[in-house]
């Protein structure tokens, strides 16, 4: 092996990973940020300032996969050939994210004009089931055993 | 003829590890990078899902408890997924610092560092635990979705469907990375890299812990970010 480790190596290394440590936190936290900032605007954010938000997040998204890729697993420190065997294939998902985005919005396009009923039932407002469904359950339990007891 | 390498300075031509890293190294990176397909398809099978239906639910409702949360008291999204987050980038850090240890021989900070390393494991584990047992309290389970879009109307059980499947495929991960990690405690213990001479076997069980942290910097952007 060509590395060769001391305690100045020992220290670099440890300052260069506190280092990246508060880059991911940092990251984390703007992420975070944004989240609540669309969660307190309650909808009263304009749709376009929501995909610019949630836009920044995915980028924000990448730069932490990089660091964490590059630092934490080290393959910014390993040679050429190496890092291309890895990053060569993964670029198959430019395709497969845009395609099956695509895909998907098309499908859904294509449902909405030519199955209006199906239009229709997604425009419907519904209760939220699940704590009545829970308080039914416990009220119907005792009184299908008494039920049962007579 | 050329006889010797020495002034060989093409790397596919001989005399030379191409990728200059041992064998058992490049297999973890093709594991991962196969794994990297595994989860990269289920979360496009989430987006293409996701993009072909009309509503979505809206996770800062669906994921707003926390463990010992007072009943009546505010809801508060992303307060514990964050906790979780970090518990996981934490360990993640510890595992780095166990992989240099193991670098320099310091066999006590590799002991160190990777008890730290499961133990972040193990509450992560822990909080996603919490987190499915009161989601299926509250009715969601695979096919069973009892929240409904952020619009107010009916939702499929995509949204449920998904949800467990894939931070169960990223928690069954995480409980194979804190299996792992505990034989590389046990093997450190018993000086068995010391005798080898060098803590190589920590920097592939690091590799798969970076990974595990790595999925999950996506599976918390994509289910409760965005």
């Amino acid at each position: 092996m060509s590395h060769s480790y001391n305690a100045e190596t020992y220290a670099a290394a440890k300052k260069e990973i506190w280092k990246i440590t508060w880059i991911l936190s940092a990251l984390t936290i703007v992420e975070l940020a944004m989240g609540f900032w669309m969660y307190f605007s309650h909808g009263t954010m304009s749709s376009s300032m929501v995909m610019f938000l949630k836009g920044t997040i995915l980028i924000l998204m990448m730069v932490k996969a990089f660091y964490i890729v590059s630092y934490f697993m080290h393959l910014k420190h390993e040679i050429k050939n190496m890092i291309m065997t890895i990053v060569v294939p993964l670029l198959l998902f430019v395709w497969f994210i845009t395609s099956f985005l695509y895909e998907g919005n098309s499908y859904k396009s294509l449902k909405n004009r030519y199955d209006k009923h199906l239009q229709e039932q997604t425009t419907i407002k519904v209760e939220e089931k699940h704590h009545s469904e829970a308080e039914h359950e416990k009220t119907a339990e005792p009184a299908t055993e008494e039920s049962s007891h007579h | 003829m050329s006889t010797t390498a020495v002034h060989n300075t093409k790397w596919w031509s001989g005399g030379k590890s191409p990728f200059n890293l041992e064998y058992g190294k490049v297999m973890m990176w093709y594991f991962l990078m196969s794994d990297a397909f595994t989860f990269g398809a289920f979360l496009i099978a989430y987006g293409t899902s996701r993009f072909a239906t009309n509503g979505w639910p809206d996770p800062n409702h669906v994921f707003s408890s926390y463990p010992f949360k007072a009943e009546g008291s505010a809801a508060a999204p992303l307060v514990f997924v964050s906790f979780m987050t970090f518990v996981l980038i934490v360990s993640s850090v510890t595992m780095v610092l166990a992989v240099q240890a193991g670098h320099h021989q310091d066999k006590k900070g590799v002991v160190r560092n990777l008890i730290l390393t499961i133990i972040g494991g193990a509450i992560f584990l822990g909080c996603q635990a919490w987190e499915w047992t009161h989601l299926h309290a509250e009715g969601a389970w695979w096919g069973l979705n009892p929240f409904t879009n952020a619009d107010g109307t009916h939702a499929t059980t995509n949204f449920t469907n998904f949800f467990f499947t894939i931070t169960g495929f990223h928690g069954f991960h995480v409980f194979s990375g804190v299996i792992i990690n505990i034989v590389m405690l046990i093997m450190t213990l018993n000086n068995t890299f010391e005798k080898k001479g060098h803590y190589l076997m920590i920097e592939k069980a690091g590799l798969y812990w970076h990974f595990v942290d790595l999925v999950w910097v996506f599976v918390f952007t994509l289910f409760y970010l965005v």
